[in-house]
């Protein structure tokens, strides 16, 4: 009996070891990978390698899938031993995947990056440092758009090369600012203030009516019974706020923090508490905003082409959204002069290299290529994002100007002195996310305060950094 | 002497055969089970962010779980939760298998009340997701038509936590119900009709015959259903991943949001070591309570 149990323990700790075994044998295999290693730095010249390999490349916007699809195939015809099969998954699950992706494995070799994701990414060493390559192929930095490189280095590396930027804009229904008599220069000339909206909140009003047709601006309005918003939010906005409040924050002299790579945000200001205020109360006081509940079930985008408010702010990337079978005439308009002028986010995705890829020299080449006037032309051609060349934009333009589309409010935008401010870059994103997510929807649900709940966010981002 | 022999050859044979009859389930145990238990144990001394190599941290992730009020807010979320599903869920189970067995023994009916659980957790969240929708939801357009003010039902702090109670009982009440209606195809007749010819009303019958023998599978399904509940995840996945702001962040949510949104995987691991022991000792505490290894009919 006993020699029994005795044998029969063993059995189980042979098993159990060589399972454990089998598990952790798959670190060390992947130990290579995570290594900042020698492999990462170019040959220095190029080794014209006569293998054929198909490079996995990723991105999220499913609008851009086929002017890429473009580019690699004007890739391949250059270089016939390289294939590049372009991969697209929706914004969520294109991150997850990217992640488990490189703890599996499997991730692409080239990889459309955020500016709040890379560097998490750049510090557990799973990004391609590209400053060798560029040094030795003498990639001119200078041909992109202002400020669009330098946010993709750190310590000397570089880690993206640009592909497109973005601007914010108000996007408008003709219709609509027809019956209610407002013009678009109206519009163009607005002006804005933290404390009672200014121009752009009587605008607002008068574009906001209820079932018995009376607008925001009547002593009788029944803001429980509103058939039409006048405007539409993007929702609680999270941490950056992009195409939500960032603009309104900025141009009221907000700034997120010190720069590149601060590691202290002011989340605290006053000013932005003021400005969060405004917005949550649109909805929450005025009654001339849907609810967090509707925006979140539909998105604004939904609300707005489907003809339930007239305004909306959103981003250059979604003009194509906005425009495409909308049963009604949408237009752009310049964003409103706050306090201190007018102030757009001004964000730029790049492409990457995952450490782990194979062919790490084939993926630079495509990686090139992808961000070089010759790809970024034929993505401007296709009229769904503005190129990081110049050469593009105007590409852009051209098919934009080509659907009938007059886009002018966010080029503009970008090209105005002190129009623009970058993205916020900063460690912990993956953290600060969560926390401000949750912290800006309370203010926008009437839970909390923006002075508090924006005070108690501040604490727990700042306290990440310590 | 060779009759001694004898039966211990048998018995070594026998012995034998018990362990090839075990071993499948003993390996899937060992393999989907024990080992990843172990290496999650051991994740959670670490602070392994999935892509660096683990570094040992000791028990900081345990001192830091203690003074987590976010972890509390969690417990506290699946708590309401659980006290919202699980009387409701086996009562309407209780009431449904009482009927079943009473009027119709039709396995149509049977099919039809396990219905709503054949289907995929997902395929139930999304279905729902789209009945409840704030502005186009179907629901809301009979709410409407009805004369009443529409409902944000999945979007409002206040609602979203009974609704996906709610759904979670539309689910799994017919599931529980086939279960319990199995218990009560073990309790004798003789009983409910000595009870008849003693004057019992139906009342006494079902408090006096019904609940005291079922016990064992009343036990069981409780013990069953409430860990499941604790193990509320797919159906907030869906419809509204922990939100709005921190209604429905239940502690599977928040292990996930720990794991995969943010990468800590040590201390996601540190929160579910926690969570196996609450549960641990809830169900500890229920078999004792409840006696649930003896049978009322011995």
């Amino acid at each position: 009996m006993r020699s029994r149990i005795n044998a029969l323990a063993f059995a189980l700790m042979v098993i159990t070891s060589m399972l454990l075994v089998a598990c952790g044998a798959k670190a060390p295999a992947a130990e290579p990978t995570t290594a900042p290693d020698a492999a990462a730095a170019p040959a220095a010249t190029a080794a014209p390698s006569t293998e054929a390999v198909t490079i996995r490349y990723g991105l999220w916007d499913g609008n851009q899938q086929p002017a890429y699809e473009a580019c690699a195939a004007a890739f391949t015809k250059t270089n016939p031993n390289i294939t590049v099969k372009v991969e697209q998954a929706g914004w969520g699950d294109y991150w997850n995947g990217v992640q488990t992706g490189m703890v599996s494995d499997t991730a692409p070799d080239v990889f459309t990056n955020h500016l709040a994701k890379y560097p998490e990414f750049a510090s557990k060493q799973q990004l391609v440092d590209l400053k060798p390559f560029i040094d030795r192929d003498g990639v001119d930095t200078k041909q992109y758009l202002a400020g669009l490189a330098d946010l993709w280095g750190r310590d000397g590396k570089t880690y993206g090369l640009p592909k497109d930027w973005d601007t914010i804009a108000v996007v408008y229904n003709q219709d609509m600012l027809d019956k209610a008599g407002v013009t678009v220069d109206e519009l163009n000339n607005a002006e804005w203030n933290a404390k009672d909206g200014g121009s752009f909140s009587q605008i607002i009003k008068k574009l906001t009516v209820d079932a018995n047709g009376k607008n925001a601006l009547d002593k009788d309005f029944d803001k429980t019974k509103v058939v039409q918003y006048g405007f539409i939010p993007g929702g609680g906005g999270g941490a950056y706020g992009q195409t939500q409040w960032s603009h309104w924050a900025v141009s009221n002299g907000f700034k997120f923090n010190d720069g590149l790579y601060a590691t202290k945000y002011y989340y605290d200001d006053p000013k932005l508490a003021e400005t969060i205020q405004w917005y949550a109360n649109l909805n929450l006081v005025d009654g001339v905003a849907p609810a967090l509940a509707d925006i979140k079930s539909l998105g604004a985008n939904a609300l707005f082409t489907g003809g339930k408010g007239a305004l909306t702010t959103d981003g250059s990337w979604m003009i194509g959204a906005y425009t495409k079978d909308t049963k009604f005439k949408v237009g752009f308009a310049r964003l409103p002069k706050g306090p201190e002028g007018r102030k757009s986010m001004f964000n730029g995705l790049a492409d990457s290299i995952w450490v782990g890829s194979k062919h790490q020299e084939e993926s630079w080449q495509w990686l090139k290529f992808a961000s070089s006037p010759a790809c970024e032309n034929i993505v401007g051609s296709y009229g769904v994002v503005f190129p990081a060349v110049q050469s593009g934009v105007d590409a852009a333009l051209a098919a934009y100007k080509a659907k009938g589309l007059d886009v002018s409010a966010y080029t503009a935008q970008a090209t105005e002195a002190n129009g623009t401010f970058l993205f916020p870059v900063t460690d912990h994103a993956s953290e600060i996310g969560p926390i401000m997510d949750a912290m800006m929807d309370s203010i926008m649900l009437g839970q909390k305060t923006a002075a508090d709940g924006l005070k108690e966010g501040n604490d727990q981002v700042n306290a990440l950094f310590k | 002497m060779t009759t001694h022999r004898q039966p211990r050859l048998a018995a070594r044979r026998e012995a034998l055969y018990a362990w090839a009859f075990v071993a499948p389930s003993l390996i899937g145990f060992l393999v989907f089970f024990a080992v990843p238990s172990i290496r999650g144990l051991l994740m959670s001394f670490t602070d392994w962010d999935l892509l660096r190599p683990a570094k040992f941290v000791g028990v900081a992730n345990y001192v830091r779980l203690l003074g987590d009020a976010d972890f509390r807010h969690a417990l506290k979320v699946t708590a309401y939760y659980v006290i919202l599903n699980i009387p409701i869920q086996t009562m309407l189970a209780l009431g449904m298998a009482v009927m079943m067995d009473k009027f119709s023994k039709s396995t149509i009916i049977r099919g039809i009340l396990v219905l709503p659980w054949l289907l995929p957790n997902i395929v139930v969240a999304l279905i729902w997701l789209w009945l409840l929708d704030p502005t186009m939801g179907f629901l809301n357009q009979i709410i409407m038509g009805l004369g009443f003010q529409r409902q944000p039902f999945l979007g409002s702090i206040d609602q979203a936590m009974p609704t996906i109670a709610a759904i979670n009982i539309w689910r799994h009440a017919g599931y529980t119900a086939i279960l319990i209606y199995a218990g009560l195809q073990t309790i004798p007749k003789e009983l409910y009709e000595a009870a008849a010819i003693d004057g019992a009303n139906e009342r006494q019958k079902f408090l006096g015959i019904t609940i005291p023998l079922l016990r064992p599978v009343l036990v069981f399904v409780l013990v069953t259903t409430i860990i499941g509940s604790f193990q509320i995840f797919d159906t907030i996945a869906i419809t509204t991943k922990g939100g709005p702001v921190d209604a429905t962040r239940v502690v599977y949510w928040y292990i996930y949001e720990y794991a995969f949104v943010r990468f800590k995987m040590g201390y996601a691991t540190t929160i579910s070591v926690a969570l196996f022991a609450i549960l641990i000792t809830i169900t500890f505490i229920q078999m004792r309570y409840f006696n649930a290894n003896s049978s009322d009919l011995d």
